[in-house]
């Protein structure tokens, strides 16, 4: 009897704490039932390996749009934000979205990386669901007339780094070293290698590693350094990026390092000596040191508000895409009443006819398969912080 | 001989509970399916639901039946997922008939995971214990890997498959068809798997797992796993039952894999790694080693538990770690479970009072 109170008392102990989590949950909810909503909804890695996106795009979206219902809402509108975690596994990724229809979605911002965002397309189609993924970057994320992306494609992204390199004379003599597990690695490798034979640069060494071999690089720079390349590209994720920065200054490899926006955190990672990456060449659509307003008046809310370690890409396009969907809602003058298809239907004529200036790119304007047209920007990481080259 | 008889009607009927069970679950999430007011979110749990509840009871023919630990059971499903996706992918046009083409593709899957069980089976049957269990493991992995790296196309001039990008693109004219593409793995398979189809190979599975075990084969495969030496010295021919065993619980996991590639737009290799073989281990310990009934309950709550628990925001992972391990506690613990039997002892009791003072009344 003596444990079977013990055990209640347990039992009652976690119930209370569920509750109160459970109350913590749902404040968010409960807003101004006065004004018309329209519910904007997105999923992402919110928890485990890759959450450093995911909430990176959940802290940008909801910045802008704290900032446009302060000012009003749109078409007298006030718009919330929804999600729901993933951790980047496509079957989570479909009953989160379904999840995120039963509470009242509209909009969606799609999936935050590719393998899910690819993984619901199919229900969005059947819904006639509208989509602007601020950060899926697979060709195969946005096929369908309703899905729409705020960041290059990973494809965009081999080319236009292949095209840099050779037109800018930044080296002549390639070697790569990429993921093969990775789809956005692998997406962007393939790209450039196919750029880099159409415009005659030369890739001496073509290395790779996977998932469960990323600590150790020893082999692929030898070879880089046995092929006598003059600049490693890395279409790569940071956290691997700064153990073969690591590894190469060891190894005495001295060559030029040039990498796509997976490099953007480097310079913020923890613990990491910040010397290693003097000098790497970066093409990111967003840099926190930009000088215009938009940038400045972002960072400096971003910052007010959130931990700096999400101030990256991926929050940036998520800010951007919240306004790039009120430009479109003004546009297509969508309201509250309009049920999810109509909105669709109204917002994808929108779509290519504004034109669209942000902190990820000006005048950015969008064909009807979805991908933005846009300038990429290079950098330059010197004395640790990003410069415009 | 009457007490024989007595068993078998015992096995008998606990293998009626466990259709009853399946039984009530099917018609009542069939009722709510289709009265409509089932939640969106659990109309897509549906499927996966029944995918993962085959592959526990499918790996518990494996584990418990076979007293083989094996933590590499999703290289099957990956192997049922790739073979019947590139199936559905080539056909998708030839065969217009979408029930059909998927029935095929069910045997496709199922076929291809079970020779493939087979296969591995042959050098896995020369050890035991845990060097069996790493050895599977590496099979597993060996598996995903390979898918991780494959691309597969198709053009007029026929099928092309290569290991590289490069090598690929070479080989691959540019008006055909990307099926696999490396690690990105197969996009846009028709979604063809529906709860019924779903409800019914799990209903087969289940079916035919409590069939095996109660028919001479399977108590030829506990003999073996209860004592190998004992069985061996009856004449029981221990490869011949362990081949068996591996390789129908192979084409059932296979056919969870079709079902699974056939509920996604896209799927790649990395779904089944490690984890996902850990992930339907768990759900087979808890519910009982053994225990056909306990795998495929096991695998439902689990598997819905994260979905149900998204209420809870980003405590969720958290609650879901206390919840497994509060179970595992609780299916566990000797002096829980004595506390469980007396409770149930207890309530029996009072039943049989109640009855006994009801039948006095009349």
């Amino acid at each position: 009897m003596k444990n079977f109170k013990k055990v209640l008392a347990v039992v009652m102990a976690l119930a209370l704490i569920v509750t109160c989590f459970a109350a913590c949950g749902k404040k968010d909810t409960s807003n101004d039932k006065k004004d018309a909503v329209l519910k904007i909804g997105f999923t992402g890695p919110l928890t485990g390996d890759n959450a450093q996106y995911g909430l990176a795009v959940q802290y940008g979206a909801q910045l802008a749009i704290d900032e446009i219902n302060a000012a009003g809402g749109v078409n007298g509108m006030k718009l919330e934000l929804l999600y729901q975690d993933d951790m980047a596994d496509p079957a989570a990724a479909v009953t989160g979205y379904s999840k995120l229809i039963d509470d009242g979605m509209k909009v969606s911002l799609g999936g935050v990386t590719s393998g899910a965002c690819t993984a619901f397309l199919g229900e969005a189609a059947d819904d006639n669901m509208f989509m602007l993924t601020p950060s899926a970057t697979a060709v195969e994320a946005i096929q369908g007339a309703y899905a729409f992306r705020v960041c290059f494609s990973d494809p965009a992204q081999g080319t236009v780094s292949a095209d840099y390199i050779k037109d800018n004379g930044v080296a002549e003599k390639v070697a790569v070293i990429y993921d093969s597990s990775d789809a956005y690695s692998s997406g962007i490798y393939k790209n450039f290698i196919a750029e880099a034979k159409v415009k005659g640069l030369d890739v001496v060494a073509e290395e790779s590693y996977t998932k469960n071999t990323k600590t150790d690089f020893s082999a692929q720079l030898q070879s880089v350094k046995n092929s006598g390349a003059d600049l490693l590209f890395l279409p790569i994720y940071y956290n691997e990026a700064s153990l073969i920065l690591a590894q190469a200054k060891t190894a005495g490899l001295n060559v030029k390092v040039f990498g796509c926006d997976g490099l953007d955190g480097l310079v913020s990672m923890e613990n990491f000596d910040k010397t290693l990456a003097e000098n790497v060449m970066l093409l990111t659509p967003f840099s926190t040191s930009a000088t215009d307003d938009l940038t400045v008046n972002f960072v400096k809310n971003f910052k007010a508000k959130y931990s700096e370690t999400y101030l990256n890409q991926f929050g940036a396009d998520a800010y951007d895409a919240i306004y790039i969907l009120k430009a479109a809602i003004e546009k297509a003058n969508v309201t509250a009443d309009m049920d999810a298809s109509a909105i669709c239907e109204a917002l994808k004529k929108a779509m290519v006819e504004i034109t669209f200036t942000g902190v990820t790119g000006t005048d950015i304007t969008w064909g009807a398969d979805g991908e933005p047209v846009k300038k990429p920007i290079a950098v330059k990481i010197v004395n640790g912080e990003y410069v415009v080259m | 001989m009457f007490k024989q008889k007595k068993s078998i009607a015992k096995a008998t009927k606990n293998n009626f509970i466990t259709y009853g069970i399946l039984a009530v679950m099917f018609a009542g999430s069939l009722i709510w399916l289709e009265s409509g007011a089932m939640p969106r979110q659990f109309t897509k749990l549906l499927v996966p639901l029944c995918t993962y509840s085959i592959a526990a009871v499918s790996l518990n023919l494996v584990v418990g039946v076979l007293g083989d630990l094996s933590l590499g059971h999703a290289g099957f499903m990956c192997i049922g997922a790739y073979s019947s996706a590139v199936f559905t992918n080539i056909f998708a046009d030839v065969i217009t008939n979408d029930l059909l083409r998927f029935f095929i593709a069910l045997l496709v899957g199922g076929i291809f995971a079970a020779v493939f069980g087979f296969l591995i089976c042959i050098p896995v049957l020369r050890l035991k214990g845990d060097y069996l269990a790493i050895v599977t493991l590496a099979f597993g992995e060996i598996i995903k890997n390979i898918f991780n790296i494959v691309y597969l196309g198709i053009d007029k001039s026929g099928l092309k498959i290569a290991i590289n990008s490069s090598k690929y693109t070479e080989i691959m004219s540019a008006d055909g068809k990307t099926i696999i593409n490396g690690a990105m793995g197969i996009t846009g398979t028709s979604r063809d798997s529906t709860f019924i189809i779903a409800f019914v190979i799990l209903f087969i599975t289940v079916a035919v797992s409590l069939n095996l075990i109660n028919s001479r084969t399977g108590r030829a495969v506990m003999a073996v796993r209860d004592d190998r030496i004992a069985a061996q010295t009856i004449g029981i021919n221990i490869p011949k039952y362990k081949l068996l065993v591996f390789t129908i619980a192979s084409f059932f996991a296979g056919l969870a894999g079709v079902l699974y590639a056939h509920n996604l737009n896209s799927f790649s290799a990395g779904a089944f790694d490690y984890n996902a073989s850990i992930l339907i281990l768990v759900y087979v310990v808890l519910g009982g080693i053994g225990n056909i009934r306990g795998s495929f309950i096991a695998a439902i709550i689990l598997y819905a538990l994260p979905e149900i628990l998204r209420s809870v925001g980003e405590y969720r992972m958290l609650f879901y770690a206390i919840l497994l391990i509060v179970m595992m506690i609780v299916n566990n613990n000797d002096t829980i479970i004595d506390m469980r039997k007396k409770l149930v002892a207890k309530l029996k009791k009072n039943k049989h009072k109640t009855t006994a003072n009801e039948g006095g009344d009349i």
